[in-house]
């Protein structure tokens, strides 16, 4: 058990329910040019938590989490679920772990199928792995519609005719038809507005409770971040820049870059004392040709010689605070 | 203070094959010299319409001004001729949307467009545009202005994007800069920068500004006076220390609810306003929010509430702040606590 | 201010009246939503009432006259138009309106059967091709060998095949059918795979592979509804561009044989007599052939407008 959760921190007592291991998922875009989206990133959820997971747009979140679903393989690396290596599974207990991971979408067009009702559309996994038939899984459907606050008659509706938070609500009840135990959800909020934010935000923590749920959840909202993880993981370019729980992060962030990102909330107060910005200058740099050493360099405050030449070790610099950079 | 813009109840139809949807019912507000207003509300409430009308960009059709003013510096822009708009609003009124890609075109290089733009108001040289121009791309922080200007849209990031949009805004020198959603494609880090421009430029030039925007830290930072819309409609405006710390609308209420703190070490509930968003359609003959208002009374379904005049420049519409109903205060610190015991209780 | 009269409605709505999430439009399914779309459509509609109109005379029309379309009067030959023969009459004194109608049944079936081959064979080859390039090397190698097809067969001009096909089978419909599939299924199969390609990343797709949904049903409950708008809209291409085929193939003398007429042969046969001023020999089947061109495009350009998303609502 301990040699495989080493990089990840050290031996817990809690228990693991998804573990990545030295994950790499690059992708050939054109002849010689590769993304490495994700670029040996390693990190454990463990049961029970939600993991929040952020960075800018194009840091490589989808893709780790669309990689830990099994929606895409890795190039290398292991994903462990339940202390089982999942790429390694015969095809009956693949098929049962691929049940119990769920994904949720960003973007509530997108991703329920315009030509389908809303009863079907969330009787997708019950038809698929035959969970129930005829009047039960009508029945289903309609606790399903409960469970997430919408009502039996809008089984028979077209997804067109919702809004987005109710769509949002849909998608949710199609990933819980199948009794999921760990959901990745994908900036699940971000099309959404404030007020229904909140909506999505608090049916999510419910279930969490009364489903028994794991989540790792993606977003660049830091704020919801804050309010709805217990650890959250910084990425940049592909790489995991720092990693603590959620309150820690806040209070003490290390890594320069986390530090910006706070500093860049803006605060709904208009008499919060006005203290100085971070303000980052440049834009990231394409990820197909990433930086030398630290990959947040071009636009880090603090950039040293170092920087350059070598890349930052991950190390635990305080309890349960991990963190990638030379200032450390 | 002077006053730049009037808008006095606006109303703004749009001709659908369903029927016509009431996507702005009398709006009014005004916008001083050099002042920030910032509009929030849902996605749909129209705050995109309130400002293309001022800017004369709803198509028509579907679109229909039902009626209303919109004087800039005191003459009358809603109704007139493309021609005579131009020579009112001059290059006096700038605009920046949300896409950058889409209001950029995507065939002619970033700086030919800012120099455009500088031609078409200012009499000058070709020569003289393009330093112009430069000189703009330098202003919104884009570095190596002289090799940007001769790039395409397609090789600028989406942060630099908006950046040479706010340039073309700019090049004008316009009084009035309208800016509908200006980061919500962005990053924060990006945001951060973009914010942090308007900021700066609107102190250097004293430009007015009109940000649209769902982010109410966003608010908070930049804007003196807020406007809140909802169903089309102004439910609540006044300034932001009257906002945020006397709000009188339930709408208002419940957006302030549903943001997480940031700051506090303790974790507080979130309290999202239920239900969805109406449907323009057939909008509710009273108060708008009513389906999805906590405090709804029987007057609100029946009677559509006036602008409560609570302090100076703020003004609410919502039958709460009726002598008659009951008090505000106490309906509003009961639901506070009904939310407490709801999260004592798990 | 407006003083409301009446004091007694400031108290708390009851929740029951206070429903939320409510929906208040009438469903219509996204099929009959697009049917209103096109029923708004002034041309669409046009084009479709004329396309009624042409199939309705293509099975009534030579009914409607006590003449058939082969049968011989030389007593009444190369007649203008008139109230006995509306169409007039041709060389053999056949009955003008009767063979144009008889002709008509000739072009559509054509036109349809050649669209509805091309429709399925496309189908099948587009859609394994489409959803199974990028799923591994298995899946990459079948789409290339697809595609591969589908080039070899795309170069080739139709004509061409027809003539082959000639030394080896009599001319008539059939033979033209065939052609006509042999080399335009290709089109359609090209279309369907980039929109299935496309639609493949959509959320929803990976959401009921992650829901554990068969591959086929995926193709059958996913892919397949979603390109049906531009299956129809490419259908009302290849069906008027079918028809247009044949008749330039018998206009060749390539095509339908007598006895049967066509608009093809019929402007064949008129060519000669033309310059004799019997100008409803050609005027009529010509008409024809233009209008139907005209209705489907005008139909098909109508569903493309109802059908683009970003105009609805
Ligand atoms: N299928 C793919 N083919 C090629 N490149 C890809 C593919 N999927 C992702 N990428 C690239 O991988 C990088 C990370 O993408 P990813 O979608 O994971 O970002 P993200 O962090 O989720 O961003 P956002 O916040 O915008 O959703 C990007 O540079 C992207 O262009
Ligand atoms: N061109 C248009 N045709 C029809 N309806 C429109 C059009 N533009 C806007 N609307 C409708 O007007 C209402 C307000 O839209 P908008 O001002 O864009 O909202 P927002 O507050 O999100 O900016 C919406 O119901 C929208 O659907
Ligand atoms: S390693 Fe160097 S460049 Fe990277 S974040 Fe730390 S100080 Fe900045
Ligand atoms: S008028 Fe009535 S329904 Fe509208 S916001 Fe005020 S209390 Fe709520
Ligand atoms: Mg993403
Ligand atoms: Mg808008």
């Amino acid at each position: 058990m301990v040699e495989r959760i080493e990089e990840t921190g050290k031996a817990h007592t809690t228990e693991n329910l998804v573990e990545i291991h030295s994950l790499k998922k690059y992708f050939n875009i054109k002849k010689d040019v590769t993304v490495k989206s994700v670029d040996d990133i390693s990190i454990s959820i463990r049961k029970g938590e939600t993991f929040g997971l952020v960075g800018e747009s194009g840091s490589g979140k989808s893709t780790l989490g669309k990689t830990v679903v099994g929606l895409q393989a890795p190039t290398s690396g292991e994903i462990i679920y339940n202390g089982q290596n999942v790429l390694q599974l015969d095809k009956e207990t693949q098929r049962n772990v691929n049940k119990e991971m769920q994904i949720i979408f960003q973007d509530p067009h997108a991703s329920l199928n315009p030509r389908m009702r809303v009863g079907d559309i969330i009787a997708e996994g019950i038809d698929a792995y035959k969970l129930f038939k005829g009047k039960d899984r009508t029945n289903r459907i309609y606790e399903l519609l409960a469970q997430v606050g919408l009502r039996p008659e809008h089984a028979k509706r077209f997804p067109h005719e919702f809004s987005g938070g109710q769509r949002q609500r849909i998608g949710i009840a199609r990933a819980l038809a199948v009794e999921p135990k760990f959901i990745v959800a994908d900036e699940p909020i971000s099309a959404l507005d404030v007020s229904i934010q909140a909506q999505v935000i608090n049916l999510m923590e419910e279930l969490k409770e009364s489903e028994g749920l794991t989540y790792l959840f993606i977003a660049h909202d830091l704020g919801m971040v804050k309010h709805i993880s217990d650890r959250i993981g910084v990425m940049y370019l592909g790489k995991m820049m720092e990693l603590s729980n959620s309150d820690d992060m806040f209070r003490n962030p290390l890594h320069p870059y986390t530090q910006a990102l706070l500093s860049a909330i803006p605060k709904a107060n208009p008499r919060a004392v006005k203290r100085e910005r971070i303000v980052l200058q440049g834009d990231p740099p394409s990820p197909t040709a990433p930086p030398s050493g630290c990959r947040f360099r071009t636009r880090c405050p603090h950039a040293m010689e170092i920087c350059a030449l070598q890349e930052p070790q991950w190390k635990e610099v305080e309890d349960e605070h991990w963190v990638a950079c030379h200032l450390y | 203070m002077s006053r730049l813009l009037d808008v006095n109840n606006l109303k703004v139809n749009f001709k659908t094959y369903g029927g016509e949807v009431k996507a702005v019912r009398d709006v009014s507000f005004h916008v001083d010299k050099g002042e920030v207003v910032a509009i929030v509300g849902e996605s749909g409430s129209g705050k995109s319409v309130t400002v293309q009308t001022i800017m004369g960009l709803i198509p028509m059709p579907p679109g229909i001004i039902k009626g209303g003013s919109i004087k800039f510096q005191g003459k009358e822009i809603l109704g007139v001729s493309k021609r005579e708009l131009r020579k009112v609003k001059g290059s006096k009124i700038g605009m920046i949307f949300q896409d950058p890609m889409t209001s950029l075109n995507p065939t002619m290089i970033v700086g030919k467009q800012i120099a455009e733009g500088v031609i078409a108001h200012q009499k000058l040289s070709k020569k003289e545009a393009k330093i112009k121009a430069i000189e703009m791309l330098k202003l919104v922080g884009i570095p190596n202005a002289e090799e940007r200007y001769n790039q395409y849209p397609h090789e600028f990031s989406g942060g630099m994007r908006q950046r040479a949009m706010i340039a073309i805004a700019l090049a004008c020198n316009p009084e009035l800069l309208i800016a509908d959603e200006p980061t919500t494609a962005l990053d924060v880090t990006i945001q951060a920068q973009v914010l942090e421009l308007m900021k700066d430029i609107q102190k250097k030039t004293d430009t007015a500004i009109i940000l649209i925007t769902h982010d109410l830290g966003v608010v908070a930072e930049t804007a003196q006076r807020v406007i809140v819309m909802y169903g089309g409609m102004m439910v609540e405006s006044g300034t932001v220390y009257e906002l945020f710390e006397n709000p009188r609308h339930p709408y208002t209420w419940g957006l302030l609810n549903s943001i997480p703190d940031v700051e506090g070490p303790e974790k507080k509930k979130l309290i999202p306003i239920e239900g969805s968003p109406p449907d323009l359609f057939s909008p509710p003959k009273g108060c708008p929010f009513a389906p999805r208002c906590k405090f709804a009374m029987d007057i609100c379904v029946e009677e559509m509430p006036g602008n409560f005049e609570i302090g100076e420049g703020h003004l609410a519409k919502c039958w709460l702040n009726d002598s008659r109903a009951p008090k505000v205060e106490q309906v509003f610190a009961r639901e506070e606590e009904k939310a407490i015991a709801a999260g004592s209780e798990k | 201010m407006v003083k409301t009269a009446n004091d007694q409605l400031f108290r708390p709505l009851d929740p029951a009246k206070q429903q939320t999430d409510v929906i208040e439009r009438p469903s219509l399914g996204i099929w009959k939503e697009t049917f209103l779309s096109v029923i708004k459509n002034k041309l669409a509609v046009l084009g479709l009432v004329l396309l009624l109109a042409i199939i309705f005379l293509a099975l009534l029309g030579p009914a409607m006259v006590p003449y058939s379309a082969s049968q011989q009067s030389l007593t009444n030959t190369n007649q203008p138009p008139s109230a006995e023969h509306w169409f007039g009459t041709d060389d053999l004194g056949r009955d003008m309106w009767s063979r144009t109608w008889q002709g008509a049944r000739v072009s559509l079936t054509i036109g349809f059967v050649a669209a509805f081959v091309d429709l399925i064979l496309g189908v099948i080859v587009g859609g394994v091709s489409g959803y199974m390039a990028g799923r591994g090397k298995l899946g990459d190698r079948v789409d290339n060998v697809l595609m591969r097809i589908v080039e070899v067969l795309y170069g080739i001009p139709y004509l061409l095949v027809v003539i082959l096909l000639m030394v080896i089978m009599e001319p008539g419909i059939t033979t033209i059918i065939i052609a006509l599939s042999i080399t335009g299924w290709v089109g359609m199969a090209r279309i369907i795979r980039g929109q299935i390609l496309q639609l493949k990343s959509q959320e929803y797709v990976l959401a009921a592979e992650k829901l554990g949904t068969s591959h086929p049903k995926i193709i059958t409950r996913h892919l397949l509804p979603n390109t049906m708008g531009i299956i129809i809209i490419n259908l009302t291409f290849t069906i008027p561009t079918a028809i247009f085929a044949e008749a330039f193939l018998s206009f060749l003398g390539l095509g339908v044989q007598a006895p049967f007429a066509s608009w093809g042969t019929m402007t064949n046969d008129a060519l000669g007599v033309i310059l004799s001023g019997q100008w409803w020999r050609l005027f009529f089947p010509a008409f024809m052939i233009a209008m139907t061109m005209f209705a489907f495009n005008a139909f098909g350009d109508g569903i493309q407008d109802a059908l683009d998303p970003r105009a609805r609502k």
